[in-house]
């Protein structure tokens, strides 16, 4: 087999868009491989719109976009395995898969990309009381079904969680026909973005139960019916007598996203608790040198153009490292403060040009500062109206000040006003 | 004077938007980061419109992502389903092919995908 100097492993929109960019800064030898029979990941069944905006500025659909960045792989020298599983990524850059063409085989490139996306977490992960009959699906498992295969799977529908895959599948199950009764959702707040709530839910009368959960599914075979109810805020327990039951034959789950990372564990790659992805610098490079992450296997993204963005990144990186040219004289750490959940990259090398970081924030405020801090020394101060957990927040890191950092850390925290 | 409070559905960013209407008519649009909010809350006002997404039968049995080309009434979104529904396409299809002209109004339903 031929010896590649890049090996890409996933052929989502995060692997195609770092294979593009890996070859165009002038990495001659990539191979993609990817576990399904064509590239695209997850686009293939989003079939909704909201795609593009910031990098087309087009309001394309799943399929359209992920087509834009296969054309690009096609139009270069990249070569692309389908069907293929990537069994083991080692520490010491090899990658052992699986084809019915070749069986079991090792490659052993001079850098990895690791582009494995995310998986939906299940409903075994959330101990719901009740029946385990059929008629329960994850969310992404029936947008599979609608959207790709062509069968709905049910007509009366309940979903747990308003994550942005629950309600567009909301929307997707009504406009095939289907009735949904409710969504609930555990936390005060959607964990969705402001406009799927409007246009898969209020646009076609779909009630939002804030504070609640699922307490009961009925049903011998197949689900007959669901009881949810109003959840204490505080600890999260159901309220006795808040109970409402629907008579559904559906029950979907979108209660998050996991990376999917059981490649990146067993190389032995260091790995943050919060993002669940590998700890990386701003070259996305994790902690074994020559290991690249991008996209969802890394964090979460909000925005398929905010992974690819990443992607390119790592892609570019991969070159400047095959070409030893990733200069790291010192290592500045990125620390989560106050009120932050993540923050991305977790370090940043130094001399760096201008770092772009991403972060989340814990809970939903009004009228916070940002404050990106040096130790003690408040260096960068800015106001936002809102912010919520499932909106991605960014800052630029300028060159100047992260060479000029003194203590080592740079600590981003988030102080909100009292009402 | 009355005012409405709208969400923005053009792009993620989700825009919170005030219109002051007077007597039925648009009189002010605050709160939108860009043009297409502006034109998004004075439809939203007056004649709400929304892009139609789905999926199509075609004759190899393999299912074929569809959307308007432009948004389409709101009230009109289930005339078409039905119409999308109703209609087996032929394959080949290139992404953007118009595979029913006029679904609504000017709007054409496009494929959202290239099928061999």
């Amino acid at each position: 087999m031929k010896n590649y100097d890049l090996v890409v492993v996933g052929g989502g929109p995060a692997g195609m868009a770092a294979a593009v960019a890996a070859f165009d800064a002038g990495v001659k030898n990539i191979l993609i491989i990817e576990r399904d029979t064509k590239l695209g990941g997850v686009l293939n069944q989003c079939v909704h719109n909201g795609f593009g905006l910031t990098r087309f500025k087009e309001n394309l659909a799943g399929p359209e976009y992920a087509e834009k960045f296969s054309d690009e792989v096609e139009k270069r020298d990249i070569d692309v395995m389908l069907s293929t599983m990537v069994l083991e990524v080692g520490a010491d850059k090899t990658v052992t898969a699986m084809n019915s063409e070749y069986g079991v085989f090792t490659l052993k490139p001079m850098a990895i990309i690791l582009a494995m996306g995310c998986r939906e977490r299940s409903k075994g992960a959330l101990n719901i009381a009740g029946a385990r009959s059929a008629g329960i699906y994850s969310a992404g498992t029936a947008q599979r079904y609608v959207n790709i295969e062509g069968y709905l799977p049910g007509k009366n529908v309940v979903i747990l969680g308003s994550g942005d895959i629950g309600l567009i599948m909301a929307r997707r199950m009504t406009l095939e026909g289907a009735k949904v009764h409710a969504v609930c959702e555990i936390m005060p707040f959607s964990s969705g973005l402001k406009r799927n709530i409007v246009q898969c839910l209020d646009d076609f009368g779909i009630p939002l139960y804030l504070n609640h959960t699922i307490v009961d599914i009925q049903g011998k075979e197949r689900v007959t019916g669901v009881t949810i109810a109003e959840v204490n805020p505080v600890d999260k327990k159901p309220i006795k007598g808040t109970e409402i039951h629907f008579d559904c034959d559906t029950v979907l789950f979108s209660v998050g996203l996991i990376p999917e990372n059981e490649l990146t564990k067993n190389a032995g790659i260091p790995m943050s608790p919060r993002t669940k992805g590998a700890i990386v610098n701003q070259y996305r490079e994790t902690d074994v040198e020559g290991i690249f992450a991008c996209g969802n296997v890394l964090h979460v993204h909000d925005l398929v153009d905010f992974a690819s963005e990443e992607a390119e990144i790592a892609g570019r990186s991969a070159y400047e490292y095959i070409s030893g040219k990733l200069n790291k004289e010192k290592t500045v750490n990125l620390i989560n403060g106050a009120n932050i959940g993540y923050v991305l990259p977790q370090k940043i090398t130094v001399p760096s040009g201008d770092v772009k970081v991403f972060f989340r924030v814990t809970n939903v405020f009004k009228n916070v500062t940002f404050k990106v801090k040096d130790g003690d020394e408040v260096v960068i101060s800015k106001k936002k109206l809102t912010v919520a957990p499932g909106e991605m927040e960014t800052i630029v890191l300028k060159s100047d000040l992260l060479s000029a950092n003194k203590s080592g850390n740079i600590t981003i925290e988030l102080e909100a006003q009292n009402d | 004077m009355t005012e409405k409070l709208l969400t923005c559905v053009e792009c993620p960013r989700g825009c919170q938007i005030t219109v002051t209407l007077d007597d039925g008519k648009v009189v002010s649009v605050v709160g939108n980061f860009c043009p297409r909010g502006k034109v998004y809350a004075e439809n939203e006002c007056v004649n709400p419109k929304r892009v139609v997404t789905s999926t199509m039968n075609s004759d190899i049995g393999v299912l074929v992502p569809v959307r308007t080309d432009k948004p389409v009434l709101k009230a009109n979104i289930f005339d078409v389903m039905k119409k999308i529904n109703a209609t087996t396409c032929k394959t080949p299809i290139k992404l953007g092919d118009v595979i029913i002209a006029n679904i609504d109004g000017d709007a054409n339903l496009i494929a959202s995908k290239t099928v061999k």
